[in-house]
């Protein structure tokens, strides 16, 4: 429709009545009010999240983020604990599903038979579309317990008494807790970040690769000095984009990291994050102090989440302009 | 093109527009009531409501969001009716103009996972389960626990004490039950949301379940019903005569039959260790909030004629889905509250049939 908007604009130039121009106007503000909605909506989203959670600000100041006694019987809030939680699992989440990703964008643009690319692509942004409660009710009744028995059991048996590798450990075996919600985050978050992979290694032009192995090099050469270069920029921010959603995520985490406020004490412990407090505590929770700190903790996380995307933006950004 | 898509738009408009108007709890012609609150009756209301549209056409829409969203909703009035777990106090009723009465009874019963031990055989006291809360009886063979159960042979394990992490009636209710049965449990208090001092939070009655069945030597606490429909080994409670009582439908009606309620204005009371030989010491009931003067007399009418028929042939499913009942009295009780919901025009929005 637009070529043949161009096309006839082109072919008779003097057809541009005032009324045409009119017209042009009106599309114009009308393209500029449907780009601008989603901004005025965001900057609303963000008074509003700072106006309702301004009550828990003003009592508990600074506090908020540095106390992580979460008591709703005493009226009494702290992020820390939350906070904490969220950056723990994000990061494990990260480092486990990083080389995943990276192993499945390597292997399906240099490496793959073309016959199986597509379907272990499709299988992969599958993934994606798996709905979370679906990872959380999974986790919680299959994955957990699997986990419990073949994983944390040996590791906490193993653990010898009184050495930090016993306290890094401890937690009630049945496998709920931060590990496993880490784990279970970077099965989420691993198309993102393996879709947004391959895509940058795709944006590779062949004559530089092609060079690599006119040189002699070999294929793990050429992807460890000249693909996985070239990428570098772009695939910290896809790896943003991955810590993104990994960080807001609710009802998986809320289903299996086994929600005891406060900081967590070790890698099988049950923790929370800022997702699951709100997800598990807002419905019930009495107007007043409680809802104002969980609004406060939406508020935190939006800066926390829009920081991190914007980083992805600017790097990703960068990339493209190489 | 354009003008198609703003066609589009101003139907979807038009659209949003009816569809908050039917949020909004209007009574359409057809009786059409619109009610939010507690997830503990919300089966039980569905299924009312099933049988009562087939009988009177009246439709119920009720939207499962939790107690403290009921009461929410009620207040700012988007709704005909909020449904709570948690009833209000008397002076927050007056505060609010609100008016509420219970509908049905539920309880909470503690659930176990104890290999070689079988459903009913554990017996726990109020202090004994407010210190394993509290994490200061941390294993099955503690003699705490040994004291209360002679002869039971208790496996060697550390006791995994799971709760509910989402606020929830059950965790107000149980809590509330601790506060009253151990005075070690003040420190912690009674809420629907808790800063609890140990163990594991599982979303919903299914998180804790799914915690206790994975975990030999949990300890959890369910609503009655999901306890019964998923056949969860469940602990005798000590009530407060003394007794060690199972969770059964006759305990929970007991509790509601022993309790005082003509001492309790505005319903406010919970049946947490009620007087009597077999009563089961955490009983609640759930509760309905509607405003003391109606906007409309036709929807308060069409609430209260729902709740009516409810406690008139309501019975049979309430106990096919494990819910227990109101005693008789009660029910006749809370008919004669209704006086005091009244129409635009100064009368009582629906005078029940006499019984």
């Amino acid at each position: 429709m637009t070529l043949a908007a161009e096309t006839s604009a082109a072919a008779t130039p003097r057809r541009r009545s005032a009324k045409g121009a009119g017209f042009d106007r009106a599309f114009e503000i009308l393209c500029f009010t449907a780009a601008t909605f989603l901004l005025t909506a965001l900057g609303g989203l963000v008074v509003s999240l700072a106006i309702g959670g301004w009550p828990a600000f003003e009592a508990f100041g600074l506090r908020f983020f540095t106390t992580a006694t979460w008591d709703p019987v005493r009226d009494v809030y702290g992020a820390a604990g939350a906070v904490t939680g969220t950056l723990v699992t994000s990061a494990i989440a990260l480092l486990i599903a990083l080389p995943l990703a990276l192993g499945i964008a390597i292997f399906l643009v240099e490496l793959c038979p073309p016959v199986l690319r597509r379907p272990i692509g499709t299988a992969v942004e599958l993934l994606a579309g798996i709905p979370s409660i679906v990872y959380g009710m999974w986790g919680l009744f299959v994955f957990a317990p699997w986990f419990a028995k073949h994983v944390q059991m040996p590791i906490m048996m193993s653990a010898e008494p009184g050495s930090f590798w016993e306290k890094l450990t401890t937690g009630v075996p049945n496998g709920a807790g931060i590990l496993t919600a880490s784990i279970i985050l970077a099965i989420m978050i691993l198309p993102f970040i393996a879709a947004t992979l391959r895509e940058l290694m795709l944006t590779i032009p062949a004559q530089v690769r092609e060079s690599a192995y006119g040189l002699g090099s070999t294929t793990f050469e050429v992807i460890r000095k000249v693909s996985l270069p070239y990428i570098r920029t772009g695939a910290i921010g896809a790896v943003m984009l991955g810590l993104g959603r990994a960080l807001g995520e609710t009802m998986a985490v809320t289903f299996i990291i086994g929600n005891a406020h406060g900081f967590p004490t070790s890698i099988f412990a049950s923790g929370s994050t800022i997702a699951s407090t709100i997800a598990n505590e807002f419905a019930e929770a009495p107007p007043g102090l409680h809802s104002a700190s969980l609004i406060a903790l939406g508020f935190v996380l939006f800066v926390i989440t829009f920081a991190v995307l914007a980083l992805a933006r600017i790097l990703i950004g960068r990339q493209a302009n190489l | 093109m354009i003008r198609k898509i703003v066609l589009g738009l101003a139907a979807c408009l038009a659209l949003a527009a009816c569809g908050q108007s039917d949020k909004a709890g209007a009574p359409a012609a057809g009786a059409q009531i619109a009610g939010a609150g507690a997830t503990f009756p919300a089966p039980l209301y569905a299924k009312w409501a099933e049988q009562q549209r087939a009988e009177t056409g009246l439709t119920l829409n009720y939207q499962a969001i939790g107690s403290g969203g009921g009461i929410k909703q009620i207040k700012a009035k988007t709704v005909a009716f909020g449904a709570s777990d948690k009833p209000l106090k008397p002076e927050e009723l007056a505060e609010a103009g609100l008016v509420q009465f219970p509908t049905v009874i539920g309880g909470v019963v503690p659930i176990v996972n104890l290999p070689g031990v079988q459903n009913g055989q554990l017996k726990l006291t109020g202090p004994l389960l407010a210190d394993i809360y509290l994490g200061k009886v941390a294993r099955w063979t503690d003699p705490a626990i040994a004291a209360v159960n002679p002869g039971l042979k208790l496996p060697n394990l550390p006791i995994t004490v799971v709760h509910r992490s989402d606020g929830s009636g059950t965790s107000f209710l149980f809590t509330s039950y601790l506060t009253a049965a151990a005075p070690q449990w003040a420190t912690v208090g009674a809420n629907d949301a808790i800063a609890w001092p140990t163990g594991q939070g599982g979303k919903g009655n299914d998180g804790v379940a799914g915690y206790v069945k994975q975990t030999p030597g949990a300890i959890g606490y369910v609503e009655y019903a999901f306890a019964k429909q998923n056949g969860m080994p469940t602990a005798s409670l000590q009530n407060a005569a003394g007794q060690f009582v199972a969770p059964t439908a006759e305990s929970f009606a007991a509790a509601a039959a022993g309790a005082d309620w003509s001492k309790a204005p505005g319903f406010y009371l919970l049946l947490i260790n009620q007087p009597g030989q077999g009563t089961w010491p955490i009983t609640g009931a759930t509760f309905v909030l509607m405003h003391k003067a109606q906007a409309d007399a036709a929807t308060g009418k069409s609430v209260l004629s729902f709740v009516d028929w409810a406690y008139s042939k309501g019975d049979a499913s309430a106990n096919e889905l494990a819910y227990v009942p109101l005693p008789a009295e009660l029910k006749q009780r809370v008919r004669q509250s209704w006086a005091e919901i009244l129409g635009p025009d100064g009368k009582p929005v629906f005078t029940p049939a006499a019984q």
